[in-house]
């Protein structure tokens, strides 16, 4: 490492633009900083050795040299941004129809461009790895180009010396010469500046006065805050940290919570949907707006259990309840980690339908009954006097596909069944093929009618189920991350350099920012003393 | 003193390089888990236990070590399961001879279909019911049929996403005989 060593005797690593304790320039360094000797001194990290910009030798150096660059930061950034604008053309999977296969969905709905944004991984951009590499690498960026700047910066502000060398005076933006001035008159000025509160160092007559240096560290805090933040991010992916997934619940069942490992199970004890009036005058006229029903509250009555011991899944798990309580609409249940949010249900799902047997012609003369429980269904039930129904088919969700009647799914929106009915009078049997609305009799031989006599409805609740652990890393990071930014905003980093010349003085000022504030602090700290205030060498070139 | 602080500095930006890039690599890894956390090939096939329909049984799955299982995922009401139904009976009375069972475990709600469901198939090999949805979410199953193949060391050796031809399921059930290695 080649070191520098300046006229003023400090020594200066290589790459330093301005000498860290005298400010004088370094020759040969200037073009880092693109000085020119005519023009103002750029004050950027105070011209200090970044050292990034000087060294390149082992790989380790290159990749930290690669990262180090502001302008390849930048470049990451924005093509995040033009990945995330892009990412918003046609809609994400997670909102595309469940039912279609997405790589189908996207060719047909929007074409080559369509497939081209799938086999990108555009259609669920998040979650896509070159996405994920991008912002990691954003984050890298971000800690590396902290690092090279923030331990130059602090050594230059460290090792400032009051005593300035000339041109770095000279060529301050702010700059002002004074003839002659007397001792009172700096008496007063190191006065005025105590009540501004600088902090003044003193070296044979050259005063650097200087407040707000923590300012100049916000930028870097708030980096930690972003940094913490992206940790939150990362650590989201592990399933003990954080769980976002949804569960269905019929009234009356238990089922396994999601993404616990088969830990937990809820029981949906009862599920409440409460309407508004229409016919409140207040409400009405909305009402009719909404085209009908509008909830007024909407809960589950739910039970959560927690298994006891070691079972095998699929084997009668012992459970031991942990919590009941309702769930409301921002109401959560919680229970060790774990909250069930209510968001969504649906009404009236067949629970039961009960039947009941008589002869074709008259509905009265009832021979016997029958419920067929959905959750429960039996495959033969037995009435009095000898007769037996026998259940052929049971399709808990109706639909015919080329003329034979099949399912659709596993739950009773659109019950049918086929019935067989055995009965001492009946001669081998009689079958009755029974949909919601029709009661179909293939033969057209029956004496005896099955027909429905009464039903009961169930509702399913829909439960989001989430854990979260990384919120308290999220607030963390925020807060440092706002600490920083107000840290940078509201206080700027002033220094006043007072250089005795002959028997005059320079007078040279720099801040960070809100330069004229620092023109108002010059005006009360030179109010009532022969010293000219500086003039603004900026506005004058 | 410069090469003592050069080598520093080589220590330090290589330690933190390495915990950056140690951070990227878990970030891309985990997203990957996270997308794919089902069982896959190569782990070891969660155990469970379930009643059998057609029949007393309660199967253990692992207690079935030493045979190759076919463990296959169904439901009465999906269409391109009941497809590949009589393939799998028809194989099964060979390859259960040479030491190959066939499980498949229904996700139904109510046992009554399934019942009725073997009996039109006429099938005989073990089926069992998922009654509580435990062992589905156990492998995570998402679409239906799903087919796992596992070997008599109780390894999952292939999972199969949609319905299997004749021709492809007796090549996989080669892949899981007992006694190959």
């Amino acid at each position: 490492m080649n070191k520098i060593k300046c006229e003023c005797g400090h020594i200066n690593p290589e790459g330093t633009v301005l000498c860290e304790a005298c400010g004088k320039p370094v020759e040969k360094n200037q073009h880092i900083d693109g000085n020119d000797k005519g023009k103002l001194l750029n004050m950027r990290y105070d011209g200090s050795a970044r050292r990034s910009q000087t060294y390149n030798k082992t790989v380790i150096d290159k990749v930290w040299n690669f990262f180090s660059s502001v302008k390849v930061g930048v470049w990451l950034i924005v093509l995040a941004l033009i990945a995330s604008a892009v990412g918003t053309i046609f809609p994400q999977e997670m909102y595309i129809p469940p039912t279609v296969e997405p790589a189908q969905y996207y060719r047909d709905e929007y074409g080559i461009f369509g497939q081209l944004y799938y086999q990108l991984g555009f259609h669920n951009l998040y979650g896509s790895w070159w996405y994920i590499l991008l912002i990691a690498l954003i984050g890298v960026s971000l800690v590396i180009c902290s690092i090279d700047r923030v331990v130059p910066l602090h050594r230059a502000l460290k090792n400032q010396r009051p005593k300035r060398h000339e041109v770095f005076i000279k060529r301050q933006r702010l700059f002002g010469q004074t003839e002659r001035v007397s001792n009172t008159d700096m008496e007063a000025v190191k006065e005025n500046l105590k009540k501004k509160n600088y902090k003044i160092y003193e070296d044979h007559g050259h005063i650097l006065a200087e407040k707000n240096r923590f300012s100049r560290w916000g930028p870097y805090v708030n980096h930690i805050g972003l940094i913490i933040i992206l940790i939150g991010a990362i650590v989201r992916f592990f399933p003990f940290m954080y769980v976002d997934t949804y569960v269905w619940v019929r009234e009356g069942e238990t089922v396994v919570i999601p993404e616990t490992e088969q830990q937990y199970y809820i029981e949906n004890k009862d599920f409440i949907l409460e309407l508004y009036d229409p016919n409140d005058e207040r409400f009405s006229e909305a009402i009719q707006q909404e085209g009908g029903m509008v909830p007024k509250n909407f809960q589950t009555n739910a039970v959560v259990y927690q298994v006891k011991g070691d079972t095998v899944p699929g084997s009668e798990p012992e459970l031991e309840k942990i919590k009941e309580g309702e769930i409301r609409v921002n109401e959560p249940l919680k229970f060790n980690g774990f909250a069930l949010y209510q968001s969504d249900y649906q009404l009236n799902e067949f629970k039961s339908m009960s039947f009941k047997l008589h002869p074709k012609n008259n509905a009265e003369d009832v021979i016997g009954a029958f419920t067929f429980d959905m959750t429960d269904p039996k495959q033969e039930y037995l009435l009095e006097n000898g007769y037996r129904i026998v259940v052929d088919q049971y399709f808990p969700d109706l639909e015919i596909d080329n003329g034979e009647p099949k399912s659709k799914s596993n739950y009773p929106r659109n019950p049918a069944f086929i019935f067989f009915v055995y009965g001492p009078d009946i001669e081998d049997r009689e079958v009755s093929f029974l949909t919601i609305g029709a009661n179909i009799n293939p033969g057209n031989q029956n004496q005896y009618k099955l027909s429905l006599a009464g039903v009961e409805m169930r509702d399913v609740t829909g439960l989001a189920v989430k854990k979260d652990r990384t919120l308290p890393i999220f607030a963390v990071g925020a807060i440092i991350f706002m600490i920083g930014v107000v840290q940078g905003m509201y206080w700027q980093h002033r220094r006043i350099w007072i250089h005795p010349k002959d028997d005059g003085v320079w007078i040279a000022g720099h801040t960070n920012k809100n330069w004229y504030g620092l023109k108002r602090d010059f005006e009360s700290i030179l109010d009532r003393t022969s010293i000219n205030p500086p003039e603004d060498q900026q506005e004058l070139s | 003193m410069n090469a003592d602080r050069k080598k520093k500095r080589f220590v330090f930006r290589a330690i933190v390089l390495f915990v950056l890039i140690a951070a990227v690599i878990v970030t891309l890894v985990s997203s990957f888990m996270e997308d794919n956390p089902v069982v896959k090939a190569g782990d070891m096939a969660p155990n469970f236990v379930l009643k059998q329909v057609n029949g007393d049984q309660t199967f253990e799955l692992h207690k079935l070590r030493g045979k190759g299982v076919m463990l296959n995922f169904w439901a009465t009401y999906c269409d391109p399961c009941k497809e590949e139904m009589p393939y799998m009976e028809q194989l099964y009375p060979e390859y259960k001879e040479k030491g190959i069972e066939i499980l498949a475990v229904s996700l139904d709600t109510t046992e009554l279909v399934v019942k009725n469901f073997i009996d039109d198939y006429d099938l005989t090999f073990p089926v069992v019911h998922d009654k509580r949805g435990d062992v589905m979410d156990l492998y995570k199953i998402g679409p239906i049929p799903t087919t796992y193949f596992i070997n008599p060391e109780g390894e999952v050796v292939r999972v199969v996403k949609g319905p299997l031809t004749l021709n492809r399921l007796e090549a996989y059930f080669q892949e899981i005989l007992p006694g190959q290695n």
